[in-house]
């Protein structure tokens, strides 16, 4: 194990993968000369050249649509979309042609790209640039995404989706690029589609994904100080979901809160809400509750933008409510069982 | 003023032909094939044999055969919706591409894409798109993957991007020329100038209806041919592909032609006045090429009717054959989507329960 920053991670497997195989290459804006806007790929340029590491002009549409033609050829581009709200000018590729081709053209041809995007607010980058829109992927067959919370799931999943076949959003967050963390060194290949129970717990289970986990972690261990037994599940896979590990964890627990930076309606919350009305309805002993971002544009101003984020006080409060919804004592077992 | 009516011949351009006989009677029975082929289509679509969208190439026969005439087998073809006609002078089989249309197991694809998504790996037939332009930046990527992988010369593979004239106002477009000036990448931009839209016409959706100039700002070449000629199509594509693949220089074909009929099967185009419906039916290549093949005497009226019987019979047999094929199946509703199988793929049916708990 080596203690190092998600950003280190991300760095040290986009290394590792361009020397591993020469099909891979990365691609997107000022990931060169500049190194990137957050430095994920810093001094790649310089170890790989520019064949492996091609700078663009301001073109989501048409590189993306580029790596994509390029992966139909058998090569397996890794794209940088600066930040995940400047998807939304190469959509089209990604929704309408990377998701499709496989399916479309009757599994003739795969496209086996990456998508490496950040996510999230809280930088006051105002409204335009402060958006999770990774449900928008997630709602897309055709695409699987992920959306790691530490750094050694980033290596794990960036791994795994770069030697995967089929396109893959790599969700990441601005807020989690100095997050410290250790990561095992060499081979580390990780399983798309699978959550992840990241604590033990008994009376109520906390469901996050990507920074959302952190918090969560925080939370959790605020409220074992006060006797209260918090598991929490990092889904770390948007799509597929697996619904398996949480809702085997809320019959366990018999109470579920779900934090997601995301906006409340249409969510992965309700989704994962949605879910759980039918696969433990008979096991729950409180309402499923989802702390999510209040529904506005983002503002700039500081206040106005932490009201809006989902944070640690905002997921204590909840618990808080869940628990007391079900009479909760601390010290008490957790999940009565009805069924 | 500009010029969007299709080109004069003049200019001693229009000379005999200098190609053998035997490859002129190709292209005469390739684009009887085409006419046929789409005409029964047509009328498929009618009797409801085909669902969903279906664009016929009907008057661009001569356009499709001179172009596919000029890619050689290790070149990749990208094409818009309008895609019958290409797969079918790309050598794929006929009765599978009837098949796909009819929506069988039997069809180029499995009966998953239908009329527009026509594919074939192993003849670098590499689809019909049915978003206006979206295939353009994918082909520009084909053509960024050779860059990658091999050198310049006349040995290199090659990539053909159709588009239609509609498509150069998209974005996709110019951002896709930009990228191919410039990366250097080996692809020919070919637009298919039918002068319409659906029926919106050049002159009312571009601001340079010269579409052949449209690659200037990329100091991208173009040239403007007529596209009921096959030899001058397939002449200028050769032209531009020798270009792609010892310059590694992108440049755009654009072939002047006319839809003869409405946008889709279920077009009437009343939108089009009498005057532009007659002068299609003037210009229509299928028979204006038979009657030059005729007083070239390359081709005699026995030697026609051979040809159109061949053909019927060839269409005739992929009508059974894609009528007799069978749906595919159900159960397979779920296969083909992902190449790498996960844990937790989504498997379920409208009404399944979304969690089973073991």
């Amino acid at each position: 194990m080596t203690e190092m920053t998600y950003r280190q991670a991300l760095n040290e497997t986009l290394r590792a993968e361009l020397k591993r195989d020469d099909n891979v290459y990365l691609i997107g804006e000022e990931i060169g000369v500049f190194e990137g806007s957050y430095k994920i790929t810093a001094g790649l340029l310089k170890e790989f050249g520019p064949r492996r590491v091609v700078d663009t002009p301001i073109a989501e549409e048409g590189f993306t649509g580029v790596a994509i033609g390029s992966a139909m050829l058998g090569l397996r581009p890794v794209i940088e979309i600066m930040t995940i709200n400047f998807s939304l000018i190469a959509i089209d590729q990604i929704v309408n042609h990377a998701a499709k081709m496989r399916a479309m053209f009757g599994g003739e041809v795969s496209v086996p790209i990456v998508i490496r995007t950040p996510g999230g607010g809280g930088q006051q980058l105002a409204a335009t640039h402060s958006q999770n829109l990774e449900v928008w992927y997630a709602h897309i067959p055709g695409l699987k995404v992920v959306a790691p919370s530490n750094p050694a799931d980033a290596k794990a999943l960036l791994t795994a989706a770069i030697r995967d076949d089929d396109p893959v959003l790599f969700l990441e967050n601005l807020g989690l690029y100095n997050l410290k963390g250790d990561v095992p060194e060499g081979e580390h290949v990780g399983e798309i589609g699978r959550a992840a129970v990241v604590r033990q717990g008994t009376d109520l289970t906390v469901i996050s994904y990507s920074r959302g986990v952190v918090t969560s972690l925080e939370v959790a261990e605020q409220f074992a100080s006060r006797g209260v037994s918090i598991e929490v599940v990092d889904l770390r896979s948007l799509r597929p979901l697996d619904r398996e590990t949480f809702c085997a964890s809320v019959r366990k627990t018999s109470r579920a809160v779900i934090f997601e930076d995301d906006l409340l309606s249409y969510g992965i919350g309700a989704e994962i809400a949605a879910t759980l009305g039918e696969g433990v309805f008979d096991w729950l002993d409180a309402p499923v509750r989802r702390v999510a971002a209040a529904e506005v544009p983002l503002p700039y101003a500081k206040p106005l933008e932490l009201a809006a984020m989902p944070d640690a006080d905002a997921l204590t409060k909840v618990i808080n409510e869940t628990l007391a919804a079900s009479a909760f004592k601390p010290g008490s077992t957790g999940g009565v069982t009805n069924g | 003023m500009t010029d969007t009516k299709r080109p004069t011949r003049a200019k001693g351009t229009v000379k005999q032909s200098t190609e053998s006989a035997e490859l002129l009677r190709e292209f005469y029975e390739q684009m009887v094939l085409i006419r046929e082929f789409e005409l029964r289509a047509g009328e498929m679509y009618a009797r409801a044999k085909i669902g969903g969208y279906c664009h016929l190439n009907l008057g661009e026969e001569a356009t499709v055969v001179g172009l596919t005439a000029a890619l050689r087998p290790t070149d990749y073809l990208y094409t818009t919706y309008r895609d019958h006609g290409y797969a079918l002078a790309r050598g794929m089989d006929p009765g599978a591409v009837m098949a796909e249309l009819f929506g069988k197991e039997t069809g180029v694809v499995g009966g998953r894409g239908g009329s527009m998504h026509m594919f074939d790996l192993a003849k670098r037939m590499m689809g019909g798109y049915g978003i206006v332009g979206g295939q353009i930046p994918p082909a520009t990527g084909a053509a960024f993957a050779i860059q990658y992988r091999s050198k310049a010369g006349k040995d290199s593979e090659a990539v053909m991007c159709m588009l239609g004239d509609g498509t150069t106002n998209i974005g996709a477009f110019h951002e896709s020329l930009n990228l191919a000036g410039l990366w250097n990448l080996p692809i020919v931009y070919v637009i298919m100038n039918n002068r319409l839209g659906m029926g919106t016409s050049v002159e009312h959706a571009s601001a340079e209806p010269d579409l052949y100039k449209r690659g200037s700002a990329y100091r991208i070449e173009g040239v403007r041919v007529n596209g009921d000629d096959p030899i001058e199509v397939r002449d200028a594509a050769l032209a531009a592909l020798e270009t792609a693949r010892v310059k590694r220089r992108p440049s755009i074909v654009e072939a002047m032609s006319y839809r003869l009929k409405g946008h889709s099967v279920v077009d009437p185009a009343r939108y089009r006045s009498k005057e532009d419906v007659e002068l299609a039916q003037e210009n229509d290549p299928v028979p204006a090429f038979r009657a030059k093949m005729l007083k070239q005497k390359v081709l005699d009226e026995k030697a026609v009717d051979a040809i159109h019987a061949k053909v019927d019979a060839i269409v005739d047999k992929a009508v059974e054959f894609a009528d007799s094929s069978p749906d595919p199946s159900v159960s397979e509703l779920f296969e083909r989507i992902y190449a790498t199988p996960v844990p937790n793929m989504p498997h379920s049916y409208p009404g399944d329960p979304v969690v089973v708990l073991s």
